[in-house]
């Protein structure tokens, strides 16, 4: 079993002080409990492993097992934590995508990955902080599986983070455009853009961690990166536990103006006039 | 577009009875107690997504998702059906904030104590490429809002076909409290060509329909326990599953990890089950 090098475990193994061979399986997936400030926090990271029995989730993909281990890791805190001491949770983001293949869509990956947002939501609503820091990749249905139902999602700025729908390979066959010319199109259209930097204008990021190295951070970039999720959890402590801040703040003003209408009129229609 | 008098979606739903041929607004209404349908954000209040036009693609002014309140069962429900023909159902801003925004506003009267029932009308090919980032941001809210809505009032899901429901689109199936499925319906996280394009043809076939529906379809997907009902494609079957299905308890399948990471421990995915052989492992019945 390979522990190959990721983003995902350099910053798991940084943050814990801890080194992530796994506890159970899958080896996949990796949760440790350390300390964050003067308490304790559930880190958890999807890491590469050569050695998993699934093959089509060895590079980091989240797949069947990887979704339902997920789930685990989070619902155990749930049900290991007084009200009164919800720790929170740090989903470590280095996902390349969802994993493609046939198994995989025969034993329910879309209910796997699910489980996994299932859970990460319902440990924010039971008052888990529950924060997502964006080191590497954060794909698609991977994204949607490990990060994106925390409270706050914070990111390094580097080229090492992407933040996308599709990969773009398959984003460019799908809408019959080249590499480039996707590329391209996300220079003018934010949404569309791979980059953190357009990410960040979309007003879903709550800090965009800059002059911090992603592959190998020094003891200083990890000081940083500990601030900024200390802070954040006290952020989190005072305000709603829903996700309402992604289209309630500056940039999302700009960007997602339309978010922010629909919600206004279908609120004004609501009720029979 | 014309005007959509309720009325006139009344009618036009009574004179066939299959479900699948339904348009989102007709499904919506077929759904709802007759002469309650109430549209919400209509085609008239031109919300249209402001990503579209600069990348050739022309809007359409309910952005394909069709959002409306009315009554199931006498009690008060909300409908969000998704406009397969419109971008194959992809979800963009609008159309995720449609759904997200109406699944919010019946929290809200469930915490005020006027529980607002939720049926979902799933027929998607995942996020509207077009635009990306935020058809993902507003599929994760849409995930979130059905996690806070269903402790209060069960959440519906149907899938009926014939787009399916794939993608971030098909974790939200997996989400509600209880999934209705046809024959024709098909759920999954990848569909069949991104798999044969990413994987290989020995891996997915895309071309070999009944290999497909074998893995995905709706019959397949109730047969191992993936769904908690299958029904004909009748009008008057769906109005009757939609009813049962908000009349049972909410227990949804995604949070029961045991049963399924215990599933998991016994596949060798070496040499994986055919679906057949998935149907008998996996039969409603057994644990």
């Amino acid at each position: 079993m390979s522990a190959s090098a990721s983003n995902g475990r350099v910053w798991l193994e940084a943050l814990t002080g801890v080194s992530a061979g796994a506890r159970r399986a899958p080896a996949t997936v990796v949760s440790i409990d350390a300390a964050l400030g003067e308490e304790r926090a559930r880190y958890i990271a999807v890491v590469p492993d050569a050695g998993n029995r699934f093959v089509r989730a060895r590079d980091g993909e989240v797949g069947v097992e990887e979704g339902w281990a997920l789930a685990r890791a989070v619902r155990d805190v749930m049900e290991a934590d007084h009200d009164d001491s919800r720790r929170p949770i740090v989903a470590i983001v280095d996902v390349s995508s969802q994993a493609y293949g046939r198994s995989e869509e025969l034993l329910g990956i879309h209910l796997a990955c699910a489980a996994a947002a299932d859970a990460y939501a319902a440990a924010r609503l039971a008052g888990h902080p529950v924060l997502a820091l964006l080191v590497g990749k954060a794909m698609s249905g991977a994204f949607l599986a490990h990060g994106y139902q925390a409270n706050r999602i914070l990111a390094l700025d580097s080229t090492d983070v992407s933040i996308h729908a599709m990969g773009r390979q398959a984003a460019a066959r799908v809408t019959r455009r080249s590499v480039e010319e996707l590329e391209q199109l996300g220079e003018r259209i934010p949404p569309m853009s791979y980059q953190v930097r357009s990410f960040a204008q979309l007003g879903l990021l709550h800090r965009l961690i800059a002059g911090v190295d992603a592959a190998s951070p020094t003891p200083a970039d990890l000081e940083r990166v500990r601030g900024e999720l200390i802070e954040s959890v006290s952020d989190i402590r005072q305000s709603p536990r829903d996700l309402s801040l992604r289209w309630s703040n500056a940039a999302a003003l700009h960007a997602r103006a339309a978010s922010i209408a629909v919600r206004q009129r279908l609120a004004e229609q609501w009720n029979a006039s | 577009m014309t005007a959509v008098r309720p009325e006139a979606v009344a009618e036009d739903f009574l004179a066939r009875r299959s479900f699948i041929e339904l348009s989102a607004r007709q499904r919506a209404a077929a759904l709802l107690d007759a002469g309650t349908f109430r549209e919400l954000l209509g085609p008239f209040d031109r919300m249209k997504s402001p990503w579209l036009l600069e990348q050739g693609v022309v809007p359409q002014s309910d952005d394909g998702v069709v959002i409306a309140r009315g009554r199931i069962a006498a009690r008060d429900a909300v409908v969000a059906a998704i406009e397969g023909a419109f971008q194959g159902g992809s979800v963009g801003e609008v159309s995720s904030a449609k759904i997200a925004g109406a699944l919010e506003l019946a929290l809200e009267d469930c915490l005020r104590g006027r529980p607002v029932l939720a049926v979902l009308v799933l027929e998607s090919g995942g996020v509207r490429l077009q635009e990306a980032n935020l058809g993902l941001a507003g599929i994760a809210e849409i995930h979130a809002a059905i996690v806070a809505l269903r402790p209060h009032v069960p959440v519906v899901g149907v899938i009926a076909g014939m787009v399916g429901c794939f993608g971030g689109m098909s974790l939200a199936a997996a989400l509600c409290s209880q999934l209705i499925v046809t024959r024709q319906a098909r759920l999954a996280m990848n569909g069949p060509e991104v798999i044969e394009q990413d994987a290989g043809i020995a891996e997915m076939d895309a071309s070999d329909r009944a290999a497909v529906w074998q893995l995905i379809g709706g019959e397949q997907r109730y047969a191992t326990g993936l769904a908690d009902a299958l029904v004909e494609d009748d009008v008057d079957a769906m109005r009757e599953a939609v009813r049962r299905a908000l009349a049972m308890p909410a227990a949804a399948r995604s949070t029961e990890v045991e049963r399924f990471q215990s599933r998991l421990a016994l596949i060798d995915p070496a040499h994986p089950p055919e679906p057949r052989a998935l149907r008998l492992a996996w039969s409603r019945s057994t644990a």
